[in-house]
């Protein structure tokens, strides 16, 4: 069978470009959604045509690509999308973080720490932290204008009055660089601190919603909070079963109809180091 | 003349027209600390239109609104940029609306609704931000155990209590007023009213009250302002109005109430 003949990494080269000029904005401005021409990709929405957009446009023919899904490897939105890449761009691809110069990932920052030479590109369904406190998006672009953030405190407020502590687990809104509030994609609020001074460019694609926002390495994320209820990283108090970690964020499994369950490391290569660790030693 | 004898707000030759169609017409009066002025007038006087011009919600056609800022200087509003006229809105200012749902969020709780002003002038502490919202509640006569529970399930004179506590928080110099009373029963009314005038004089407000009820006027008023066809038509001290209309108009408006 005759494969189409795409361009490289699927995108146009003028999209590319489009894109491109949307990324070099979004890093001018730390935090800030940057609107973009947004394509169909052939994958349904929700599935990632932002973080494929962005990836696409910065993808080079030397890069080393992975892609996780949750933290892990293996699941279908990971593989296929490992794969789509593979096919149009012919880029070598990985499942080791310290291998990839480029990482897409849907709602995980990987275990391993992040170094300079490397992208982490995010899949973001809803780009807008103030959305569900503030229907009118003309009314959430004047306040990052006016960096009127009050409104977020009576997000976390509400938690607080409710369950008595921020309950607020994933998509936990930051500060980006003292200025734009950021809603950091629904990852769980464990990694972010992981996006403060990171080493790596982070990049942040909504495709439906068509934006695109960054932050540039080495820049300052604070987690919103109260002085007396302090943001606070939380994770399940368990150990991984496989790999015996206590500090990585787990996933619950369950194993059988009888209430039988274990806890793994959601980010599966960092698990698999641990453990080939274990067993050449 | 010192500082704080210079008029809080001052407006000159107001003038706004829709198209071709007349809002309100060359209105100006100045407004003292601590002073309430109700302005009545029938439906369609103009005087939401007045109101709204005042607290820069529209722009006038001709004219001009200052104010004067709490570090004391008097600047007009339309040259401020939007960021102050947002920070004046939401601590010097007040504005409670006739229809509490405008006003309130009515899906978040009480507290909430009374903290988010301290929260958007960069209060950080849980603990104190709930505090002052339940000191507050007490004071509009909400009882604290409603606290957490949204304005959606309060009744409507609650709700407008609880608007009240939300805008009086930051403890703003001037407070607008669109109809506060409209809508709610009497006995509510009585209550409301009651309440407000306690506050007003215990936190030296100035307002301008806008109301097509002069019982109103009357309770909570110094100065009174009777407005017709976008004109103001007669001005003077609350008592004298009413007691002794010049106008014709007035007379009508003081005489179509029903005799207790």
């Amino acid at each position: 069978m005759n494969a189409p003949a795409y361009n490289f990494a699927y995108l146009d080269e003028q999209t590319k470009r489009m894109i491109r000029r949307a990324i070099l904005k979004a890093i001018a401005i730390p935090g800030y959604q940057v609107p973009f021409a947004s394509r169909e990709m052939p994958m349904p929405y929700g599935w990632g045509t932002g973080g494929v957009q962005v990836t696409a446009s910065v993808l080079g023919p030397d890069d080393v690509l992975k892609v996780i899904d949750q933290g892990s490897d293996d699941t279908t939105n990971a593989v296929s999308i490992r794969k789509f890449f593979a096919k149009t761009a012919g880029v070598r691809t990985t499942t080791h973080t310290a291998e990839a110069t480029l990482i897409q990932t849907r709602h995980r920052v990987p275990e391993t720490p992040l170094t300079e030479n490397q992208i982490l590109v995010y899949q973001v369904p809803i780009p807008e932290p103030l959305r569900f406190l503030e229907p009118r998006e003309t009314e959430t672009r004047r306040l990052h204008a006016l960096a009127d953030y009050g409104l977020m405190h009576v997000k976390l407020y509400e938690d607080i009055a409710r369950h008595g502590h921020i309950a607020t687990t994933y998509a936990y809104p930051v500060k980006v660089d003292g200025r734009y509030v950021m809603d950091p994609s629904p990852t769980p609020k464990f990694d972010n601190p992981k996006m403060d001074d990171c080493a790596a460019l982070q990049l942040f694609g909504a495709g439906r919603e068509k934006r695109i926002y960054a932050i540039p390495p080495h820049t300052r994320v604070v987690s919103l909070d109260f002085e007396d209820h302090p943001f606070e990283a939380s994770r399940t108090p368990e150990t991984c079963a496989l790999c015996g970690a206590d500090d990585t964020f787990l996933d619950e499994v369950i194993t059988d109809d009888k209430g039988g369950r274990l806890f793994v490391c959601s980010d599966s290569d960092y698990c698999e180091k641990r453990r080939g660790a274990e067993t050449a030693a | 003349m010192t500082d704080t004898d210079a008029p809080l707000l001052v407006a000159e030759g107001l003038t706004k027209y829709y198209g071709r169609q007349l809002g309100c017409r060359d209105v100006s009066f100045s407004l003292y600390e601590g002073e309430v002025l109700a302005v009545v007038g029938e439906s369609g006087s103009g005087k939401t239109t007045l109101l709204q011009l005042l607290s820069t919600q529209l722009a006038p056609s001709a004219g001009r609104v200052r104010y004067r800022l709490r570090n004391g200087a008097t600047r007009d509003l339309a040259e401020l940029g939007e960021a102050e006229r947002r920070f004046l809105f939401r601590t010097d200012w007040g504005y409670v609306h006739q229809d509490a749902a405008l006003g309130l969020r009515m899906n978040v709780s009480a507290g909430a609704n009374v903290g988010e002003r301290l929260m958007a002038v960069g209060w950080r502490h849980y603990g104190r931000i709930r505090g002052t919202a339940t000191q507050w509640l007490d004071r509009v006569e909400i009882d604290r155990d409603r606290i957490d529970d949204p304005p959606l399930v309060y009744s409507g004179g609650m709700r407008q209590r609880l608007q009240i506590a939300r805008n009086l928080v930051t403890q703003p110099r001037l407070v607008f007023m669109d109809e506060p009373t409209g809508g709610l029963d009497a006995s509510v009314q009585a209550r409301l009213l009651d309440l407000l005038r306690g506050l007003v004089t215990e936190l030296g407000l100035a307002a301008v009250v806008v109301t097509h009820d002069l019982a109103v006027a009357r309770l909570l008023s110094h100065r009174i302002m009777v407005m017709k066809g976008g004109e103001v038509i007669e001005t003077g001290l609350t008592d004298q109005v009413l007691d002794d209309p010049r106008e014709p108009y007035s007379q009508l408006l003081v005489s179509s109430i029903l005799p207790p």
